[in-house]
């Protein structure tokens, strides 16, 4: 068995959001982390291997610098990782970024008993889109924003976490979940995990490794063949501070009422 | 000296940097009012590998150097100099001799267990009448007919103490006479464990500063141990200790240069939301001129406590740069946490805010593992000033 895990590089959102004129965002100008879902995902999956000492292999679609990453990951305990990277690759959206990680996983090789970890999503694009559409791609089952995993030989019990709920599911292996923050809370990496992490395997699959594949269809990756198109990024307007009432007693809510219907809001 | 750190080094740094914001800077004021010893995070930081941090794997160590290590303890003490003074001593202090003048034994039996983290290590050399004047050891250890040491006296203000499994002690066994025929004391080191017959922990100190630490007093009445916890030559120990506070001024200098940096940090966050006059206080020139007086100062004295670490791990004689960079760190911590306490203001003077916790903690960095006369001894003893 083994467990592989995608992972991506994504701006650091807490701090300067830049953006380029052409609407994409200026990814050099901002400092960058591993995508929080994503991490939940790689903590999930070096849970497994503590438990069943399972291969953890990562996987990410970057530029060069992306390896900083990888080797941050293989730190934590990964034992190997990919990095795919081409300027081909460049700019893809999530229908190109799928297929090209698609053939990658196929590559690495999916056995039987294997288990495929997404993050639910990245805080860049916020768009869900990646892990489901490998899955599609791959043509095996998924689960999406999964909050709690149990792996019992090939059958896999997750729970869901929904916004009304949670939902129980049983899935077979080979599998793809997409993981929530809200699953663990990833580990630090260790002392003799630094040490070790550059002498990890760490594979570069390039434009060349992949074109061939049948899951990718040249025509339709990189910025070129994407079929979205952005057309506008910006910050979100900031909210202003909420205002906080302590209290169940008469007064306080008499207060609350009549500032919501001082706000025309009741 | 070419201070590039390796990338290792400097994700180990980005390492250490989130587990101090996250594990142990919310858990610093709470540990300094409590005088608690923080047993979780100690457990937290053995499990990544901190706790035998340049120590071979083969040892149980994380395998990394010596300024790793330093990194480690400095990050640490930016936001609690209590958890840092932890990490030092049980290194630098008891990790450290073993491995240094330990039997093959005696390393493959205590390193692993110490650099896991199952036991937490101390060392014990002062005593009531012998601080700074080490030679005037009065604890005493006699063979006896089994051939076991037996161990007499009592240390004080060891730290770790409390909580610790293992402790290198130092014991006169014998009075020997040097060549113009003087009486001198035979110091030798040993390894004693907690459990040993005869060993006890006594008073518990009430501190200034690092109140988290466990400073305590050991107590040793007829305590027995094998043959075999003799540490180094029987005789040695005197240069056993001096060379092991050479190395453990360098963790006390990273202690007290991360509080610097930590005072400096909080006070660059806090100048840039005081308001007074209708302006920040970080517009007027002095606070501007005050903070760049600190910076500067603390780093040079960054640049000679890692240019100690590297010394050392370049096997370097190092003595004389770990006193330098021990001195010129800790009354740097000093100066600056009292200098930050004065730009907060009043509201420094209050436990609200950390910085007043860090002037505590600097003040000791000037005291404990050689004060900073002694370091000016040493220092002046190397350039020949005699």
């Amino acid at each position: 068995m083994k467990a592989i895990v995608c992972v991506k590089q994504v701006p650091d959102t807490s701090g300067v959001v830049a953006v380029k004129e052409d609407g994409t965002m200026d990814r050099a100008a901002m400092a960058t982390i591993t995508n929080h879902d994503d991490l939940a995902a790689v903590e999930a999956a070096l849970r497994i291997k503590d438990a069943t000492g399972c291969k953890v292999v990562v996987v990410s679609m970057g530029p060069p610098p992306a390896e900083g990453m990888l080797r941050e990951l293989l730190a934590m305990g990964c034992d190997e990782a990919v990095l795919v990277s081409a300027r081909e690759f460049g700019g893809s959206d999530t229908y190109a970024t799928s297929q090209i990680l698609a053939a990658a996983i196929k590559k690495i090789g999916v056995d039987d008993d294997d288990i495929v970890f997404c993050g639910r999503q990245a805080i860049d694009g916020d768009t869900a889109q990646v892990g489901p559409q490998i899955a599609e791609k791959l043509g095996m089952p998924q689960v999406s924003y999964v909050a709690e995993i149990n792996v019992d030989g090939k059958a896999v019990t997750v729970k869901r976490l929904l916004e009304d709920g949670y939902m129980t599911i049983k899935v077979q292996t080979p599998c793809l979940l997409t993981c929530v923050k809200e699953l663990n809370d990833a580990r630090y990496m260790s002392v003799g995990g630094i040490m070790e992490c550059y002498q990890k395997p760490l594979e570069v699959y390039n434009y060349e490794t992949l074109k061939d594949d049948p899951l990718i269809d040249v025509t339709t990756i990189g910025l070129k063949g994407s079929p979205t198109n952005v057309y506008k990024s910006f910050s979100p307007p900031v909210k202003g501070a909420g205002m906080m009432m302590e209290g169940a007693d008469k007064a306080t809510v008499e207060k609350l009422v009549s500032i919501l219907n001082d706000k025309h809001i009741i | 000296m070419d201070l590039h750190l390796s990338k290792e080094q400097e994700m180990l740094r980005k390492m250490y940097r989130d587990f101090a914001e996250n594990e142990v800077k919310p858990l610093a004021e709470w540990v300094d009012e409590n005088e608690a010893f923080p047993e979780e995070t100690v457990k937290k930081m053995a499990k990544l590998g901190m706790m035998g941090i340049y120590f071979p794997k083969e040892y149980g160590g994380a395998g990394a150097d010596v300024l790793s290590y330093v990194m480690a303890v400095e990050e640490m003490s930016k936001v609690c100099g209590t958890t840092g003074v932890i990490i030092s001593a049980h290194t630098s202090l008891c990790c450290a001799p073993i491995y240094e003048n330990g039997t093959e034994e005696q390393k493959k039996y205590y390193l692993p267990k110490l650099c896991s983290g199952e036991w937490i290590g101390a060392f014990g050399l002062t005593e009531p009448g012998a601080g700074t004047d080490a030679q005037g050891q009065q604890t005493t250890a006699v063979k006896d007919e089994n051939g076991n040491w037996v161990l007499n006296g009592s240390k004080i203000f060891i730290t770790n103490a409390g909580y610790a499994n293992v402790f290198v002690i130092f014991a006169i066994t014998g009075i020997t006479t040097d060549k113009r025929g003087r009486k001198k004391k035979e110091i030798s080191a040993f390894i004693v464990e907690r459990t040993d017959p005869g060993f006890s922990v006594g008073k518990h100190e009430k501190k200034m500063g690092i109140k988290g630490s466990s400073t305590c007093e050991l107590i040793m009445e007829d305590c027995t141990i094998p043959a075999d916890r003799l540490l180094g030559k029987q005789g040695k120990g005197f240069g056993i200790a001096m060379k092991t506070l050479d190395g453990g001024r360098i963790g006390i200098a990273s202690q007290a240069l991360g509080l610097a940096e930590g005072a400096i940090e909080e006070t660059i966050k806090y100048t840039k939301e005081r308001v007074q006059f209708g302006r920040r206080i970080s517009q007027f020139q002095n606070t501007q001129f005050q903070l760049a007086d600190m910076h500067a100062k603390t780093e040079a004295a960054k640049w000679l406590v890692y240019s100690a670490a590297m010394k050392k791990q370049n096997h370097e004689p190092y003595t004389m740069d770990a006193a330098m960079a021990k001195l010129v760190a800790a009354e740097t911590a000093s100066d600056v946490t009292r200098r930050c306490v004065q730009l907060f203001g009043g509201y420094g003077y209050t436990r609200e805010y950390p910085v007043e916790r860090m002037m505590r903690d600097a003040k000791i960095t000037e005291i404990y593992e050689g004060t900073s006369e002694v370091q000016r001894m040493v220092i002046s003893a190397n350039l020949g000033v005699n």
